[in-house]
């Protein structure tokens, strides 16, 4: 629903969004085609690149899976119709970062050392059991398809706001990442990420600098924004009752990130422990504020998903906004390849008997997508950013094992296992019960708090894990 | 830097403690949850935050630089 007065691409814009969009497309879907057919389609040097990435290649890497719809679509979204709560996405971006500091370099030189791809790789090499690789495996499987849907839900966003009318825009982007990742493999998203990231760079540069000069500056920008917001409450920026969802969310969004397969792959994939540490030195810097720009520009919508798109269409010039929106689309569909490329792996690899081949994978990783898809029509959420949030409470119970299992401590695997049973059941049946709700009102003696579901499910599987192994010692920590 | 007991294993545990600074900045929410002083047009509530994306890069830099034992 868009005011009636609301400016359109028009055909330069619609011209210049279907160059790129449908250039990136050709550009994804052709590469393995022109590397030449029947190259090895297993295999490290295939899915890593031969982990040998350094510095800057993994800052494009890491940064650029990172880098997805959920800024440009989702959190613009949840900020334009809630205000400063949904700004819990900035704190999860920067906190990350430490985290990533101090866990992942260990977990790079142990998967480095034992030849490992991916989180249940390495877990079953340290615990020796093939139960706890599987659910770890099928717990990465089903976190990202909702992820891969939110970045559905980007593509249809912008094919919309170029005036695509029903159901349209929903099948285009579906059929346009399927056969992006169907004929190109993962040397789609590999030949087309460094294009990606180029013009989410330009349009991001772009935005942060013509819309508040256009608005009258950044103070004009906030105090229009707060004639927006339907409660903007007097002296603090956040309402009542919303300090502990904002930081249990950034915290568990913060815990949960890097252990998604599409990250975690761009992690193991540099060339070694300090590449990763001095990567995090840089990589707070793609941390932006888009979403504020939302509020400010005066745009009335009961989407809220639309909000960066009508802001592009109010401002700019036709051409850019069909550039934008190309921007946009592609930002999407990249990660969302490479989400379900990784996904097809780990089901090759972990969950399949023996080692798949390259038509399972294929196979693998549309249905994927058509399970993607089904999340959007069977889930149908308030917001795209709901999706990430409910892949974050499977995700998160992954934790234990992959990280908490780099302790000295004497977890074994029958009690992570458990553990992960216990949080996979009681955050699912949570989150199912409230309707999608990212948070849960617990009431502890008469006030009620909102934790994160996640959270207060995986504290389910600390407890379960430490206590259950007692005494088994048998089946202890393995070295690595 | 810190040279706290002569250990030196100390100090790489003392740098690595800066890493619990943005959880602490970023967490304690009750702390920033206003919106004066505004900096450039910007209430409180973002400016402190948005800060805290060159700071934690700092407080990474200066443990990677003097972290290792």
């Amino acid at each position: 629903m868009t005011a009636p007065s609301m400016p359109t691409a028009g055909w330069a814009g619609i011209a210049v969004f279907l160059v790129f969009f449908v250039a990136t497309i050709l550009l994804g879907a052709s590469a393995s085609w022109r590397k030449g057919r029947g190259r090895d389609k297993d295999g490290e040097d295939w899915s890593l690149g031969g982990r040998s990435f350094g510095t800057w290649v993994t800052w494009f890497i890491v940064g650029g899976d990172f880098y997805t719809a959920y800024t440009i679509i989702a959190v613009p979204a949840v900020v334009y119709a809630t205000g400063a709560y949904g700004f819990f996405a900035l704190p999860y971006t920067i906190i990350v970062y430490p985290f990533v500091y101090a866990v992942m370099p260990r977990l790079c030189q142990i998967a480095k050392q034992g030849g490992h791809v991916i989180a249940a790789d390495i877990v079953r090499a340290r615990f020796g059991s093939r139960s706890l690789e599987r659910a770890i495996g099928v717990t990465g499987l089903v976190s990202v398809v909702p992820y891969i849907a939110l970045q559905l839900v980007g593509i249809r966003t912008v094919l919309e706001a170029l005036g695509l009318p029903d159901e349209i825009p929903l099948i285009a982007a579906f059929l346009s990442l399927a056969a992006y990742t169907w004929f190109g493999g993962l040397d789609a998203p590999a030949t087309t990420a460094f294009l990606k990231d180029l013009m989410i760079y330009i349009v991001v540069i772009a935005a942060v600098t013509v819309i508040p000069l256009h608005l009258g500056g950044y103070g004009t920008m906030f105090a229009h924004a707060s004639v927006h917001l339907k409660a903007a409450p007097d002296g603090h920026v956040l309402g009542p009752g919303e300090s502990i969802p904002h930081a249990t969310l950034a915290l568990s969004s913060a815990l949960a990130a890097f252990l998604y397969p599409h990250t975690l792959t761009g992690v193991l994939a540099a060339h070694d422990a300090d590449t990763i540490r001095r990567n995090a030195v840089m990589l707070p810097a793609y941390t932006v504020l888009l979403g504020l720009m939302a509020h400010a520009a005066g745009i009335v919508t009961t989407l809220p998903s639309s909000v960066v798109p009508l802001l592009f269409l109010a401002i700019f010039p036709g051409w850019i906004v069909g550039f934008a929106f190309a921007a946009i689309a592609v930002g999407a569909l990249v990660p969302a390849a490479v989400m379900a490329i990784g996904a097809a792996s780990l089901v090759t690899r972990n969950l399949l008997p023996g080692r798949g081949n390259a038509r399972a994978a294929r196979t693998t990783a549309l249905l994927v997508k058509v399970a993607a898809l089904g999340c959007i029509l069977l889930l149908n959420p308030q917001f795209a950013i709901d999706l990430q949030l409910l892949g974050s409470v499977w995700m998160l119970q992954t934790l234990p094992a992959l990280v908490i299992g780099l302790l000295p401590l004497r977890l074994t695997a029958t009690g992570l296992l458990a553990g992960w049973a216990a949080g996979m059941a009681a955050g699912s049946w949570i989150v199912f019960a409230d309707g999608l709700k990212p948070v849960h009102a617990l009431h502890l003696d008469g006030s009620a708090i909102s934790i994160p579901t996640g959270l207060l499910a995986l504290n389910v599987v600390v407890s379960l894990a430490v206590s259950l192994p007692a005494r088994r010692g048998a089946t202890g920590t393995r070295a690595v | 830097m810190i040279q706290a007991g002569g250990s030196r294993y100390l100090r790489p545990i003392l740098v690595h403690m800066l890493l619990l600074l943005p959880f602490v900045g970023l967490l304690w929410v009750p702390f920033y949850d206003r919106a004066t002083p505004a900096l450039f047009g910007f209430p409180f509530f973002y400016w402190y935050q948005l800060a805290w994306v060159p700071l934690t890069a700092m407080l990474i830099w200066i443990v990677w630089k003097f972290g290792r034992a």
